[in-house]
């Protein structure tokens, strides 16, 4: 900066106040601006709010500014790392008083920058101060998986229905995907605590009695009200791992329609670790929905640790997305490679915390399925119902689990038959020890 | 008498005996200045409800407080109309003699916590707390925009009651749902974390001043070491109160792994993290935490 500069510059803050309000105005709506490139929910009302905030405050004491900034743009916990990050990198001057006095316009980009940096949150910010880098990546032609059968392709609708997803052509499975996405499930109902007026039986509601005499001069019958229903939310697990190669892509689709039909659909993937895939599923479009997953979703087809993942589930997010009477679908074949075995455990602390579990497995389609492996076994004692998933038909049932009426008391009654399975295969392994003790 | 600056308002709080955070006396200074609701999220027992009352003492104010619960309703969070006293003025007026301006008068309106937070009183705004507004449905969160932007309630047979000055509203949220971004863009938001291990130890010389420093410094560095350890609930501030003033209780000078075992279940509420934590990993910690306070003395 040239002393000429400097000298227009102290002339300015020294003569004319508004000057600094302007500078710090355009900084702010630079911030503002960075953060949403960064991907926080920020609007340009934001702007407003900093700048009354920090009118309100001392703007010589850098704490203040920062924690104003915060209340006002930062609604999430999760968005503080990103925010503080953005913050130090914005209004990096060390010398933080002498900035806000000065006022120079932010340098973005033109400093030297700053090291690269691996955590893939900080990236985020890190990305968003190079204004004009286009860093969208082109999206990768999904990997064609299943071969195309030419024996299978004349297949009907019909066919289609009954036909087990891994053994689809790519023109069968697209044809499916249209199907599930055109697909309507019920909805569990759950009753509210709100009322409806009703015919015949309920309760005097003296609120809309009152109200219909005074509009007939005093004179009406009682109105009578019963409890409305509601719907409850869904909590989607669904297991991508390798053993669940061949149905992950279908049941996401089928999350994501699930997700599109109804209001509070909570969605989560799994094979080494848990990952909330939520938002990703309210894009519209299902093909956009599923690149975006398959974007930061690095477990396809790994292994699969259903006691760690669940566990996670249970210490992280059983208390944001199960109140209200949730009912979670958990999609898995069930084949725990954990080595840490508490998975009944886990299980238990899951089917405690939701109104149902139920259970899509896709190894239910053969007819000679027993549960004999381990996560079998520990998993089905803790669930509602234990439905097949591995054609649209067996979607279909689906549809007969979840408008069951679900209130106290219901039991799934095919369950039952499984129960007494698992009961004789596990006495079945317990004898021989019997004979030596 | 709203305090000028935020260091100001950190020390009148402290005065009765609320230890502000750096960040939560910025935001609530801002809503103070600004007269915007205060949105406060964070875990149960971090101190997110005491912050509405202790501002009360302090400022002189009605303190108004809305529990919300799943179902809650207009007729319990804003008004209500007296039908038995408006069924009794249509008996004894008798056909034809009233009209409805006559009924839905001030006198048979019921004010509940949202419309009363709108009166006038005459000690200044009153303050409204919401509280865990995350236990009731979504609807109400739209009922609450009109309110929280115009300070003002529409009743359809009566008209608009609009405040005269608007109250300080205090939002508490403990996160067991998302609550929509239109209602936190109206407010200055904050996620109430746990306290520094400085912060705890000043409000625990404040909340529980019987159990001597030596015992107060065990408390606090026990119940941070147990906060790092994987639990399904960690304890909150509220809970390192109470386990305090339960070993003064039971005459402790000192935690030891035997009486941190038997009353474990002040610290955790959850069967699986007391069971973790009973034993031997307890005695670890404490353990740990006389090496560390051996130091911290010596500083």
């Amino acid at each position: 900066m040239t002393s000429a500069d400097n000298a227009l510059q102290s002339n300015m803050l020294g003569d004319q106040p508004g000057y600094r309000g302007e500078k710090l105005a355009e900084n702010i709506a630079h911030f503002v601006r960075l953060l949403r490139r960064a991907g926080m929910k920020v609007g340009p009302a934001s702007i407003i709010d900093c700048l009354a905030a920090s009118s309100n405050i001392d703007l010589g004491h850098q704490a203040e500014f920062y924690h104003a900034l915060a209340s006002c743009v930062v609604k999430r916990p999760e968005d503080r790392q990103l925010f503080d990050q953005a913050f130090h990198s914005f209004w990096r001057n060390p010398d933080f008083s002498e900035k806000m006095r000065d006022m120079i316009t932010p340098t973005i980009g033109t400093d030297a920058a700053p090291p690269p940096v691996e955590d893939p949150l900080l990236r985020r910010v890190d990305d968003a101060m190079q204004p004009d880098r286009d860093d969208t990546p082109t999206p990768e032609p999904e990997e064609e998986r299943i071969e195309i059968d030419a024996a299978l392709a004349w297949s009907s609708d019909e066919k289609l229905q009954e036909m087990d997803f891994q053994m689809m052509s790519a023109d069968e499975i697209r044809e499916a995907e249209q199907a599930i996405d055109r697909l309507v499930l019920p909805v569990p109902q759950r009753p509210s605590r709100r009322s409806l007026p009703a015919n015949g039986k309920g309760q005097l509601s003296m609120k809309r009695t009152l109200r219909r005499m005074a509009s007939r001069a005093g004179l009406a019958l009682p109105i009578l009200e019963r409890p409305q229903t509601k719907p409850r939310p869904v909590v989607v697990i669904c297991d991508i791992s390798g053993s669940m190669e061949r149905y992950s892509r279908m049941l996401l689709r089928f999350t994501h329609a699930l997700t599109q039909r109804r209001g509070r659909v909570h969605s989560f993937l799994f094979g080494t670790r848990l990952t909330h895939i939520s938002h990703e599923m309210r894009d519209r479009d299902p093909d956009a929905a599923m690149r975006a997953i398959s974007g930061y979703v690095h477990d396809w087809s790994g292994g699969t640790r259903i006691t760690s993942t669940i566990g996670d589930f249970n210490m992280d997010w059983s208390r944001r997305v199960l109140g209200q009477g949730a009912v979670v679908l958990l999609i898995t074949d069930g084949l725990d490679r954990d080595p840490n075995g508490a998975l009944e455990h886990e299980m238990e602390r899951l089917h405690k915390s939701c109104h149902r579990l139920i259970w899509l497995n896709p190894l239910l389609r053969f007819d000679g399925f027993e549960p004999r492996s381990h996560g079998i076994q520990s998993i089905l004692p803790h669930v509602d119902s234990f439905v097949p998933v591995h054609s649209l038909a067996s979607i279909g049932q689906l549809a007969r689990v979840l408008s069951a009426d679900m209130g106290p008391g219901w039991h799934d009654k095919s369950l039952a038959g499984w129960m007494s399975r698992l009961h004789d295969i596990q006495n079945e392994a317990e004898q021989p020890e019997g004979v030596f003790t | 008498m709203i305090p000028a600056t935020v260091a100001e308002l950190g020390e009148s709080m402290a005065g009765e005996d609320y230890v502000l955070s750096d960040g939560l006396a910025v935001s609530l200074f801002l809503a103070l200045r600004q007269s915007r609701p205060l949105f406060l999220e964070g875990e149960a027992g971090v101190g997110k409800t005491e912050v509405a009352k202790t501002l009360a003492t302090l400022l002189d104010r009605r303190l108004i407080r809305l529990q919300c619960y799943e179902g809650l309703d207009i007729n319990a969070a804003a008004y209500e109309w007296n039908y038995a006293r408006q069924m009794m003025q249509i008996q004894s007026a008798g056909q034809g003699q009233l009209s409805s301006a006559d009924l839905f008068t001030t006198e048979n309106l019921i004010e509940r916590p949202l419309l009363e937070a709108l009166r006038d009183d005459k000690r200044g705004a009153p303050i409204l707390l919401i509280d865990e507004l995350d236990r009731a449905d979504e609807a109400f969160e739209a009922y609450l925009l009109e309110i929280l932007s115009d300070w003002q309630i529409t009743i359809p047979e009566f008209g608009t009651v609009a405040a005269a000055a608007p109250p300080i509203v205090i939002i508490t949220s403990n996160r067991t749902r998302e609550i929509h971004d239109a209602l936190k863009r109206r407010c200055f938001y904050h996620w109430v974390d746990y306290p520094s291990l400085d912060d705890e130890l000043d409000i625990l010389k404040r909340k529980a001043p019987e159990a001597g420093a030596e015992l107060s410094h065990q408390v606090v560095h026990f119940v941070h070491r147990l906060r790092d350890e994987k639990l399904f609930k960690a304890p909150g501030v509220a809970e390192t109160i109470d386990w305090a003033q339960a070993l003064v209780e039971l005459d402790c000078v000192a935690v030891d792994p035997a009486t941190a075992d038997s009353t474990m279940g002040v610290l955790l509420k959850y069967q699986d993290d007391i069971a973790r934590i009973r034993g031997s990993v307890a005695a670890k910690l404490l353990a740990e935490i006389q090496i560390e306070l051996a130091g911290y003395q010596r500083k």
